[in-house]
Formats: structure tokens, sequence, C-alpha cells
């Protein structure tokens, strides 16, 4: 079932065009990661999503409804990118207000306060909290009362590794519930596994749209592949296998998707002159190079 | 329900900024300094002591009550879309209208408790001094209803200027602007039209209307007694008296709609 339907949208302020004809579909229980450097329009598609910045052309639908709607922002949990709360007001506080706002029972935003770690420090006044308590309370009132889309906008900046771990179970958690979610982030390693699809925005437009598998297929980049030898065969091994020696004892090759099984094959018959084998496939970061920076120049 | 959780979200933040205790104490201590102060000069003459405390506390609540209505209001936008609290409010299944009735119910609570225990601590006094014999309670009732309607009319200038202003060091430099022409500027001006008009038609026929066309001075009119005090409080006030009660009352109960209204349509067009 599509929960956000985008169609062919652009936002243009006077000269400058955020986004240009981005069209994106996001199903319930799908995790998508948007990625994308800082102006690529990530942000502006959300808001637009959000009903807070009106589209110049094109079509947004929030499980059918109109952007800013009532009803599609009853069913939108969202999480800003510099999320900022009043300083004056506890944890708990202000997460029964939003509690209030979305009709939600405040044992849930109870429930909701443990579930992110901040029950130890739910009756200290915001302006106390680290960039990451904050970054969790944002988190928190984004899943008020289990939202059919939930919109997060570099959710993991300020939070340490095993947070960003935890955060990444939440969204787990909430995509099993039926919960589309979409998020942007630099942070592109940690979302590998994370995603069920990557979308990538450049200077308004979306580049790719796919699962990452599919994405490494359609880019072809090569497969990294470090054969470990020993300071004196290292050389032999170089000349046998076509590669370069690097580090004294280890020969470093290039290699495409189908013809590494081959490659394999022929290491294996070097016998003892191999210590080790490391395969390496192409990293999202240079997926992501690869999809946004040549397209750049293209235009 | 949406409105209540503001103002009670606004209410808290009201308490822990301090707000209500300055604006308490500020009502608090003029109310109780005039009451025993106002009644000096006039000595047992047999005028009702309330009615002297009432007409002294006016004339400093159309300084005040506009001072603080401004000061309650002019970061509620701005300073909400500055620290970007604004933009996932707007995200909540709520309109603006809404979020705004519920800042203007939560800040006008503020002000009505200031000014009611500065009237409650009048009574009070003056029950002490005088006993509460012949005592007219009716002023003071009027005063505060009047009290609450020139707040209302400047919680909603101060939301309007908030809005468009979208800074909050731009919104609060123009409600001082504002608060200097409403309450001292624009009688100026008008006195200094009095004399240059020299008792002519201006005097007659524009000059009641432009008076009573500012809730402040609308208020002051409508809290001052009809005779001599009103003289002697302020030189405007006689000639002032001709617009009638009428006019004066439909002045402090349109300008919060208005106001209101204007806010609204300002807070419309803000996109955080």
């Amino acid at each position: 079932m599509t929960v956000l339907g985008i169609e062919n949208v652009s936002k243009t302020y006077g000269e400058v065009h955020s986004v240009r004809g981005v069209s994106l579909n996001l199903n319930a229980g799908e995790r998508v990661a948007l990625l994308g450097h800082n102006g690529a329009g990530k942000t502006t598609l959300m808001r637009m999503v959000l009903g807070l910045t009106p589209l110049t052309s094109g079509r947004i639908t929030v499980l059918g409804m109109p952007p800013g709607s009532r009803k599609a922002r009853t069913a939108i949990g969202f999480l800003p990118e510099s999320v900022a709360f009043h300083g004056a007001l506890t944890g708990r506080e202000q997460l029964h207000h939003f509690a209030r706002l979305k009709g939600v029972k405040r044992s849930v935003a109870d429930d909701l306060l443990e579930r992110v770690g901040l029950t130890h420090a739910m009756k200290r006044k915001i302006r106390t909290y680290s960039k990451g308590m904050r970054q969790r309370i944002g988190l928190a009132q984004a899943l008020l009362g289990q939202p059919r889309l939930a919109l997060l906008d570099e959710p993991t900046s300020g939070l340490d590794p095993i947070s960003r771990h935890e955060f990444y179970d939440i969204v787990d958690d909430l995509a099993k519930g039926g919960s589309a979610v979409l998020l942007s982030s630099h942070a592109l390693t940690e979302l590998e596994s994370r995603t069920d699809r990557i979308a990538i925005m450049s200077k308004g437009h979306l580049l790719a749209n796919d699962s990452l598998s599919n994405l490494r297929e359609a880019a072809r980049l090569p497969i990294q592949v470090r054969v470990k030898a020993t300071p004196e065969t290292a050389d032999s091994v170089a000349a046998q296998l076509g590669g370069t020696r690097i580090n004294g004892a280890s020969v470093s090759l290039e290699v495409q998707q189908e013809a590494k099984v081959s490659l394999l094959g022929q290491i294996t018959g070097l016998g003892d002159l191999v210590k080790d084998i490391d395969f390496t496939p192409a990293s999202l970061e240079e997926l992501y190079r690869h999809y946004s920076v040549p397209k750049q120049e293209g235009k | 329900m949406s409105t209540i959780a503001i103002a009670r979200m606004e209410l808290l933040i009201a308490r822990r900024n301090m707000w209500v205790f300055t604006s308490l104490i500020l009502m608090g201590l003029f109310s109780s300094v005039l009451t025993l102060a106002g009644g000096a000069p006039t000595g047992s003459l047999g005028v009702d002591p309330l009615l002297i405390a009432t007409t002294s506390i006016t004339t400093l609540s159309v300084y005040l009550i506009p001072l603080i209505g401004l000061l309650l209001s002019f970061d509620a936008i701005a300073g909400e879309a500055e620290r970007g609290t604004l933009a996932l409010s707007l995200t909540y299944p709520l309109s603006r209208g809404e979020i705004l009735l519920g800042k203007f119910l939560a800040h006008l609570m503020v002000l009505g408790f200031a000014v009611a225990v500065g009237l409650a601590l009048t009574a009070g006094l003056t029950i002490w001094k005088y006993g509460s014999a012949d005592l007219n309670y009716l002023p003071l009732l009027k005063l505060f209803a009047t009290s609450l309607a020139l707040g209302a009319a400047f919680l909603g200038i101060g939301y309007t200027i908030s809005a468009l202003a979208k800074q909050t060091g731009v919104a609060s430099g123009i409600v001082i602007i504002v608060w200097l022409i409403c309450v001292v500027l624009y009688d100026l001006g008008l006195l200094g039209a009095l004399v240059a008009d020299g008792g002519g038609t201006f005097t007659k026929t524009i000059f009641p209307w432009l008076l009573v066309a500012n809730p402040a001075d609308a208020f002051r009119l409508i809290n001052m007694p009809t005779d001599t005090v009103s003289t002697l409080a302020t030189g405007l006030g006689a000639a002032g008296q001709a617009s009638g009660f009428g006019p004066q009352l439909a002045s402090l109960l349109l300008w919060p709609v208005l106001a209101l209204t204007l806010a609204w349509a300002a807070f419309r067009r803000v996109e955080p």
C-alpha cells in the first residue's frame, strides 16, 4: 500500500531550483534512505511532504490526502534536522504536550521515554540535556501514536555509535509495525544494512532510487580484492593475478561481479602462496559518489 | 483540545520564565502603593476612597497593561520560528488559529491574574483603611473587565508584530515603539492638534473619535469619573468624554478582535 506518493514535484525559490521533478513512492513497512549533499533538496522535499512549504508544481499525497491536511499530519511523525524544544520544560512535560496534540495517552509517552532511554532524565529541564538527549526526545515525539509515515531528517546526528544502533532497532520495529520510514543521513555506512531502498538526490534531482544490491549491480563498480602473501612471494602472486603489490606482503586488485568466482578459483590455485583473501564490494559512499558526481557534471 | 494543550504549555512556560511572578509583583506593588498613597491628598472629603484608588490605578494601568501585553506576546511567534520549535508544532494536527488562540488564552490568564491580584489588594487595603461601609465596587469590576480588554488588544498587536517581524530582536524593538506611540506620543499629538485648533471644528467633531480610536485612551476614558477628577488627571479627559460610553466600550471590544484577526492573518503567512 502506498503511504507516500511524490509525483514530479518541483520547488523554486525565485531563481533557485531546490527540488526538480522528483518522483518517489513509499509503501507501508518500507525503510527508505534519502541521501544527498547539503543543499541537495532533501529537507525541502520533507518540508513539502509535511505541508510546511508549498509545492511549485507536482503532487504529493500522504495516504491519499494532500500534505498539511489534518489527516495527513495525524499520520506523520517528524523528526527535524536540528530539533529544538523549549528549554524551560522537562523532557516529560514536552513529550506529554506533544501527546496531547496528537491525541495519544500520556502513558504511551512515558513508555516512549523509556524506549529511547530517557526515563532517568525525564524530570530534568531540556536546557540541561545534551544534543543526543534532545535528539532522543525528538525521536520519541516522532514515534507518538505509531505514525503511518515517519520522516526522520538526519536522525542520528549527535548520537554515539551505540545510540545509533539502538536508533536503527527502533526504526526496524517501526517498519515491522507497518510504518513507512523515510530518513535522510550523511552517515552512509550505517545505512547499508538498515534500509530497504536508497534514494540519492543531488542539486534537486533524484538520481537513483533502488535497493542497495540493484544500485551496486547497475553501477558496475569493481569489487576490491586483497590477497595476503608473504614478503618473498608477494611479487610472484602479483605477477600471476595481475594486481599491484602493496604493504610489502599483499596484492591488491579489482574485479567485476561476474568475474569474482573465476578469480577466486585462480587464487585458490596458487595454494600455499596465499595466506588470506578479502573481498570488499563497493561501499555506499562509493556508490553515492558514483551516482551523484558524474551526472552533476553533465547538467 | 489542541488549544487547551497549547494554553497549558504556555502557562507552564510563563510560570517558569517568571513572567507570572514579574507581572504579579508589578501590578500588586503599584496597586498597593497607589491605594495607600492615592487617598492622601483628598483626605476625608466624602469621595468614595475606592473610586480615588481606581482612578489612580487607571492612570497607571494605561501604561502598564499595554506594556505587559506586548512583552508577553512579542516573542510568541518570532521566538518559536527562530528557535525552530514552530516548524515541529505545525507538523502536528492543529491549525495556526488554534496555536494562536492557545497562546492568547494563556497570556490573557497571566495578565488577568496579575490585574486581579492587584485589584484585590486595592479592595483589601481600602477596606482595611476605611471600613467596608458605603464602598461601591462597580468601578473596580469595570476596571478589571476593561483591563482584560486592553490587555487582549495589545496581546493581539504583539502577536501581529511577532509574526511580521519574524525575528525576536526586531519584534522587541517594534513593540517598544508601538507602546510609546499608543500610550504617550498619540496623546501628545492630539494635544498639540487641540492647541493648534483652538476649539474649532477639529476639537468638536474629529478629536473625540480620534481619542476613542486608541484603545489605551478608550480605557482611560471609560474608567475615569466624568467630573473634575478626569480633568485633573488628564488634560484630554473633558473634551474626550464627548464621544460617550458606547464608542469607548466599542473601541475596547473591537480592538482585541481586530488585533487578533490581524495576528492570525500575519501568522498564516509565516513559513517556519
